[in-house]
C-alpha cells in the first residue's frame, strides 16, 4: 500500500482542471516519473508556485470539482511523482477520483462543511496529516494543534487501495 | 418503475458486483489512441500480459498530433501502431486513414445503440448520441478493458434535459450545448448520464447529436445519450443492412433501449431555447457564456474550426456559406481541420475546402493537435482564440493563451470581422 501520511499542501480553489494539475504539452511523456517537474505548472492560484509549494508535500486539501476535464492519468501520475498520493477535497471529477484509487491511490471527500474548517484552522500553518487507513481516519497536526477527522470510502475504493490498483484487481477476478 | 436508457444498457451488461453501488460491465467495444494508450500497452508488456480480450472490438487510430512533430510524439504513435499489427487489430487507423477518434470511429460504424463503450478520453461520452453508453476513462481503467472486456462503473443516474422550443438562425448544437452548461454549470451533471430529449433533438442531424453530448463531460456528466429513432438508423444503415430486413426493423430493435415514459430520472430540466441567441465563451470555465452580441469586438489572433466538437461536415458547411466569396481579417489566421480523411474529402468534393482556402484559411489534416495546444495551431502567450473546441481551459491551447468557444457559424463570421461577432445567420443581431 501506498504512503498516504506527511506533509500537506492547500491549493484554496474549486474546479482545479486537469490541464491545471498537468498540461497537454507534457502527455508525450513516455513514463510517469519524467511528469515531475510539470506538475500545477500552468496552476491558476494567486500566490502559489509550484517551483516552491510542492517540494516535500505528500497530501493535497482542496476545495470541489477537483480533477475536472480530461481523462489524463497523468494527472494523479503527476501527483504520484511528486510523492503525493492522497487529495482531499469536497468534491471529485468522476474520472479523476476512479484513476486516483486504479492506481492504488487515495481521493478523499469530505463535506464542504469540514473542509471550510480545516482550511480556516490550518491552511495557514504548516500541517502534517496521518492516515490511519483501518480506521478511517485523518489526524491533522499543526505545531501541537491535533484533530481528528473521519473519512469514508467505498468498500471497492478500500479494495483498489489494498490489492495496489484495478490492474491487480481485476486480473485476479475477471 | 420504468428505467431510462442509461439504466437499460448498464443492466444488460453486468458481470459483477463488487460492493456498494459499484459494477463490472462487459464492454462492446474499446476504443484506443496513442496518447493514453501507450503507456497501458508499456505496462501490460511489462506485466507480461500482452493482450487484448477481442481484437475485433478493440479500436484505434493516431489522432492526437499527426503526422508526428518530434521524437516522443513518433514513439507515442509506434507504440500504438506495432501493438495494433502484432495482436492484428484489423480497424487500426493510421496517418492518411485517420480521423479525430469521436469522429472517426461512428463515421466508420463501430458505435451502436445499446452498446457499452470506453476509451482513454474524456469526449468519450460523444457515443452517446447514438443511444450507446459510453464513458471516458483513465489509462488504468483502458489498460483492464484491453485486457479483460470489463469496466468497474457507478450505477447510472440520468438527468433528462428536454430541449424545447424553435431554433433561432444562426443557432447551433453547439449554441444550445453551451447553453446547457452554463445552466448547470461544470459541475452540474458529475457521475449522472445527461439524456437530451425533446423535440429539438428530435428534429437534430447525428452531427449535431454529436456535438450535443461530446461536451456532457463538461458539465461533468459521464455520458450524454440520446434515444436512437429514424435518423440513428439512416445513418448506420450502410453498415447494418446485413442484419436487419428493413430499417423499421432496425428502429424497433434498437428502441428497446429507449426510456419508458415511467423511468425515473435525479432531474428534469425543461429547456426552452426560442429565444436563445448565439453564444460565446468568456472565462477559463465552459460554463462562464455570454451572448455573442456582449462579447462583439473582443480582438481575436487565431480562429480555429475542427475537433471531435465541430469538425464535421455539417459544421464545415455552415462555416463555408459564411465565408464563401469572403476574405478573413488581415488581422488575424484562420486554420481548418476536417475532423476525419472521409469529411476531408467530402469538403474537397463539395467545394467547401477552396472556399476555406480563397477566404485566406489554413486548411491542416485531421487531427486533434489544436485543441489542447500539442500541435497544428498552439497559441502564443497573451494570445486569443475563437475555437469550436470543446475546453477554454486556462493554457489549453498554448501557455498563456485565451480560447474562446463558439459555433463553427459564429468563428467564420469572426474570423471575416477580425474580432468576436455574430455571423450573418442570425436573424437577431
Amino acid at each position: 500500500m501506498k504512503n498516504f501520511s506527511g506533509k500537506t499542501l492547500f491549493l484554496d480553489r474549486a474546479d482545479i482542471n486537469t490541464d491545471e494539475i498537468i498540461p497537454a504539452r507534457y502527455l508525450t511523456e513516455n513514463t510517469r516519473q519524467a511528469l515531475n517537474p510539470y506538475l500545477f505548472e500552468d496552476m491558476s492560484l494567486e500566490g502559489f508556485n509550484n517551483k516552491k509549494d510542492i517540494n516535500g508535500k505528500s497530501i493535497i486539501i482542496t476545495r470541489e470539482n477537483f480533477g475536472c476535464g480530461s481523462s489524463r492519468e497523468h494527472a494523479p501520475w503527476a501527483l504520484e511523482a511528486n510523492g503525493i498520493n492522497l487529495v482531499i477535497a469536497s468534491s471529485f471529477a468522476r474520472i479523476f477520483k476512479r484513476n486516483m484509487f486504479n492506481c492504488g491511490m487515495m481521493a478523499v471527500e469530505l463535506s464542504p462543511e469540514i473542509i471550510n474548517r480545516i482550511f480556516s484552522v490550518f491552511s495557514n500553518r504548516e500541517t502534517e496529516i496521518e492516515t490511519l487507513f483501518d480506521k478511517s481516519t485523518l489526524i491533522l497536526n499543526a505545531g501541537g494543534m491535533k484533530e481528528s477527522v473521519e473519512f469514508e470510502i467505498s468498500g471497492f475504493d478500500r479494495a483498489l487501495v489494498t490489492a495496489g490498483g484495478w490492474v491487480e484487481y481485476a486480473d485476479s477476478r475477471y | 418503475m420504468g428505467k431510462t436508457i442509461a439504466e437499460k444498457i448498464f443492466e444488460s451488461h453486468i458481470v459483477d458486483n463488487p460492493c456498494d453501488n459499484i459494477y463490472v460491465i462487459r464492454l462492446d467495444a474499446v476504443f484506443c489512441h496513442e496518447i493514453t494508450t501507450p503507456i497501458a500497452i508499456n505496462d501490460l508488456v511489462g506485466r507480461g500480459k500482452d493482450r487484448v480480450f477481442d481484437t475485433s472490438k478493440v479500436k484505434a487510430v493516431i489522432d492526437h498530433v499527426t503526422p508526428a512533430k518530434d521524437s516522443k510524439t513518433a514513439t507515442q504513435g509506434k507504440t500504438l501502431r506495432d501493438w495494433a499489427r502484432r495482436h492484428n487489430i484489423k480497424d487500426f487507423f493510421d496517418i492518411g486513414r485517420n480521423g479525430v477518434c469521436h469522429a472517426i470511429f461512428p463515421e466508420k460504424g463501430f458505435v451502436r445503440p445499446g452498446f457499452t463503450i470506453i476509451m482513454g478520453d474524456s469526449h468519450t461520452c460523444t457515443y452517446g448520441a447514438f443511444g450507446a453508453f459510453a464513458a471516458g476513462v483513465g489509462t488504468t481503467d483502458l489498460e483492464v478493458g484491453i485486457l479483460k472486456g470489463v469496466c468497474a462503473l457507478r450505477f447510472p443516474e440520468t438527468i433528462k434535459i428536454n430541449v424545447t422550443g424553435k431554433i433561432p438562425g444562426g443557432v447551433f448544437a453547439k449554441d444550445i450545448i453551451l447553453s446547457v452548461i452554463g445552466l448547470i454549470g461544470v459541475n452540474g451533471a458529475t457521475n449522472t448520464v445527461i439524456e437530451f430529449a425533446g423535440p429539438v433533438v428530435s428534429t437534430m442531424s447525428m452531427d449535431a447529436r454529436m456535438t450535443i453530448c461530446n461536451m456532457a463531460i463538461e458539465a461533468g456528466a459521464t455520458c450524454g445519450i440520446c434515444a436512437p429513432d429514424m435518423t440513428t438508423v439512416e445513418y448506420l444503415w450502410e453498415f447494418i443492412r446485413d442484419e436487419y430486413k428493413t430499417k423499421d426493423k432496425a428502429l424497433e430493435a434498437f428502441q428497446k433501449f429507449c426510456s419508458d415514459p415511467d423511468a425515473s430520472y435525479a432531474d428534469i430540466i425543461e429547456h426552452d431555447i426560442s429565444s436563445l441567441e448565439p453564444v460565446a465563451t468568456f472565462g477559463y470555465r465552459p460554463d462562464n457564456i455570454k451572448p455573442v452580441k456582449d462579447m462583439e469586438g473582443t480582438k481575436i489572433d487565431q480562429v480555429y474550426i475542427g475537433s471531435c466538437t465541430n469538425g464535421r461536415i455539417d459544421d464545415l458547411r455552415v462555416a463555408a456559406e459564411i465565408l464563401k466569396g469572403n476574405k478573413i481579417s488581415d488581422s488575424l489566421r484562420g486554420v481548418v481541420s476536417p475532423a476525419t480523411s472521409k469529411i476531408y474529402r467530402q469538403a474537397l468534393d463539395e467545394g467547401l475546402i477552396a472556399i476555406f482556402l480563397e477566404a485566406g484559411f489554413c486548411v491542416t489534416n485531421p487531427t486533434c493537435g489544436a485543441c489542447l495546444g500539442m500541435s497544428n495551431g498552439v497559441l502564443a502567450e497573451g494570445e486569443a482564440c475563437a475555437s469550436t473546441t470543446n475546453r477554454n481551459f486556462i493554457g489549453r491551447m498554448g501557455k498563456g493563451g485565451m480560447v474562446h468557444l463558439m459555433s463553427p457559424a459564429t468563428a467564420a463570421a469572426t474570423a471575416m470581422a477580425g474580432h468576436i461577432t455574430n455571423s450573418k445567420l442570425f436573424n437577431g443581431r
